[in-house]
């Protein structure tokens, strides 16, 4: 399918009197809808596969489960008066799924490492943009050298120092281990440094004369600059320590006390009813756990929906 | 000044030095040495010395000693994580990339509903994979709606009151799963190279008539190479390292039967220590031989691209 050019449109007015061309441009026109038809209906099935996920882990967790066959219905909607509320009563039962003292370990955790993380990152990026001193530049090199390795060369070791170092029993100490490896995010380093690097040397000179140190410029002029980029960062250290999964299992080494909630969600909650071969599992209250477990994050997303998108988006951090 | 600016520099510098210098720096030396040694225990710290076996066994050109258990966990890694590691990553990054080209261009073409369609399409990734995985689970579940749609009931789940699902229909959720989580960031970075993409520059092919698959293949993908670029070499190091996908759709079992046959590399690695570690200095050999192979296959990529990548 060819479409009409230019030069065959001004052959037709001068042969045909402009007749054609109002066919010609309606011809256009009925072939561009066309093709944004297509391209909606594309964009509409991808939307839906999607959502097909959110979705169905929503619709089942409201569902009734038949005790008997311990079968979930396929239907995709409840009729209202159908809906079993009751599942997100009963998952705050389910053994080994203690909600509110896993929150407290997830908050906490998620909480102390992204405050840590900010100041860290702060005064990180202010060394390296604002800062003359010798080596700044060979210590920048070397953290981003330590970027390209992939996390599961440290996890051994980093492993055998925290059990060494006794910090695998115990709140804090689990505590500690869970965050310590990723308080420093060189990704976030270099994002800073970026809009850092942008504010104008002048007003660091006016601010020498203002008799403002380096310390209060920091606070009083840069970080307000660099609000925006500090919102994103703080919350890609939230979603990524939320959903962190591998390393914060390896630590607390099969004892669900001090465990963060995702992985509580995977490992220790205890979603089957029965004994044996013959349990089976409550499909229903395992998508209430796991609507628990990811909805605070979407919300999240969608409050701060430009933020995250913009920082995932410029420097391409994977979480 | 100079002086006091020095003092100063490094006091700023400090707490993200000191846990660089102990999670990173002297793992990376101490993962290294580790792999070197025999017999090594992490709760005392002692070996038998220096040796190459811990290798040779994980690339399957020795037996595993008789006197240690964990010999069919060992041999899991050449027999299935490094097959099963490199399958996933070949088949899910390059879907997902032309799957995810496809989605940004025509997002891209479109101006109504344009950020409703790509919130919704980004919201994948602000999720756990954990959840993911179990959501997967509960949809391709003997019973659940894909089973329904088909009229079938493929066992795609090893779980609990269901037959053991073949090694094929395993894998091919978890490929489908990896990737409906993979496409949201290559989708966002591709917009935004789509958008900084001069109009001009299609103004003219629209004149020249030339066609629309011609105008995407001659001015969309060598514009975008940037892009392509970075999000293959990122996606191909995620692809290597792909552990948590398999523990969210399985139920941490890296298996359709007894036999470890869904292991990946991290799989490996994460499972050695969590199962009480005392073949970890194998997983610290293993760590390095996933470390070499992302090294080269980077390396690799940029060789390739140096050709083909316009910026």
């Amino acid at each position: 399918m060819k479409t009409p050019t230019l030069d065959q449109n001004i052959v037709l007015v001068i042969d045909k009197k402009g007749k054609d061309t109002i066919k010609t441009t309606k011809l256009d026109k009925t072939l561009k809808i066309i093709g944004l038809i297509f391209v909606y209906a594309f964009l509409l099935i991808v939307a839906f596969f999607a959502l097909l996920p959110f979705y169905w882990m929503i619709l089942t967790s409201l569902k009734y489960q038949d005790i008997g066959h311990f079968t979930v219905d396929n239907k995709f909607y409840i009729p209202f008066n159908e809906i079993a509320w009751s599942n997100y009563i009963k998952v705050f039962q389910v053994d080994g799924f203690d909600i509110p003292s896993l929150l407290v370990n997830t908050l906490t955790v998620v909480g102390i490492s992204t405050i840590g993380t900010f100041f860290i990152t702060v005064f990180a990026s202010f060394a390296f943009t604002r800062l003359q001193f010798k080596g700044r530049d060979a210590v920048f090199m070397l953290f981003l050298i330590t970027m390209m390795i992939p996390s599961e060369l440290f996890v051994t070791s980093n492993f055998i120092t925290m059990y060494r170092l006794n910090l695998l029993n115990g709140r804090w100490q689990i505590y500690f281990a869970t965050m310590a490896p990723f308080l420093v995010n060189v990704f976030y380093i270099y994002l800073l440094n970026q809009t850092f690097k942008q504010i104008p040397n002048e007003l660091y000179l006016a601010a020498r004369v203002d008799g403002k140190n380096d310390w209060q410029y920091l606070w009083k002029v840069m970080v307000p600059i660099a609000s925006p980029t500090l919102i994103t960062i703080v919350l890609l250290k939230v979603i990524s320590g939320w959903n962190a999964y591998a390393w914060p299992k390896t630590v607390v080494m099969g004892d669900a006390t001090y465990a963060q909630i995702t992985v509580a969600l995977r490992d220790f909650a205890d979603f089957s009813i029965g004994i044996g071969s013959s349990s089976r599992d409550l499909v229903t209250l395992q998508m209430a756990g796991t609507v628990i477990v990811t909805l605070p994050l979407i919300i999240l997303f969608l409050v701060f929906r430009k933020y995250i998108m913009r920082g995932v988006g410029r420097a391409g951090i994977k979480g | 000044m100079e002086n006091k600016n020095n003092f100063k520099g490094w006091i700023y510098l400090m707490p993200a030095i000191i846990l660089i210098a102990l999670f990173t720096l002297y793992p990376l030396i101490n993962t290294f040495l580790i792999s070197f040694l025999q017999d090594y225990k992490y709760a005392t710290g002692s070996s038998s010395g220096f040796t190459f076996d811990n290798y040779a066994v994980l690339l399957g050109i020795k037996e595993f000693p008789d006197y240690l258990t964990g010999k069919g966990q060992i041999d899991a890694f050449f027999q299935y994580a490094l097959p099963n590691t490199l399958l996933i990553t070949f088949i899910t990054v390059p879907i997902s990339i032309v799957l995810a080209l496809i989605i940004a261009v025509a997002l891209n073409s479109i101006k109504k509903l344009r950020t409703l369609f790509q919130t919704i399409f980004f919201t994948p990734y602000v999720t756990n994979i954990i959840a993911v995985g179990m959501v997967f689970g509960v949809l391709f579940s003997q019973t659940g709606l894909i089973n329904e749609i088909l009229g079938t009931s493929i066992s795609f789940i090893p779980n609990q009151g269901s037959e053991a699902p073949t090694y094929f229909h395993a894998m091919l959720v978890l490929c489908i799963e990896i990737i409906w989580y993979e496409l949201p960031f290559k989708i966002l970075v591709f917009i935004g190279g789509l958008q900084s993409i001069d109009r001009q520059y299609y103004d003219a092919a629209r004149i020249d008539a030339t066609p629309k698959i011609k105008r995407f293949l001659h001015i969309t993908v060598p514009f975008l190479s940037p892009q392509i670029l970075y999000v293959s070499i990122t996606s191909f190091i995620d692809g290597f390292k792909e552990y948590q996908a398999i523990a969210g759709l399985f139920n941490s079992r890296g298996t359709t039967s007894l036999n470890y046959n869904l292991y990946t590399c991290v799989y490996f690695i994460y499972d050695q220590i969590q199962t009480g570690g005392q073949n970890i200095n194998y997983a610290c050999a293993a760590a390095v031989i996933l470390f070499v192979i992302i090294l080269l296959f980077t390396l690799l990529q940029l060789y390739v691209s140096k050709k083909r990548v316009y910026y």
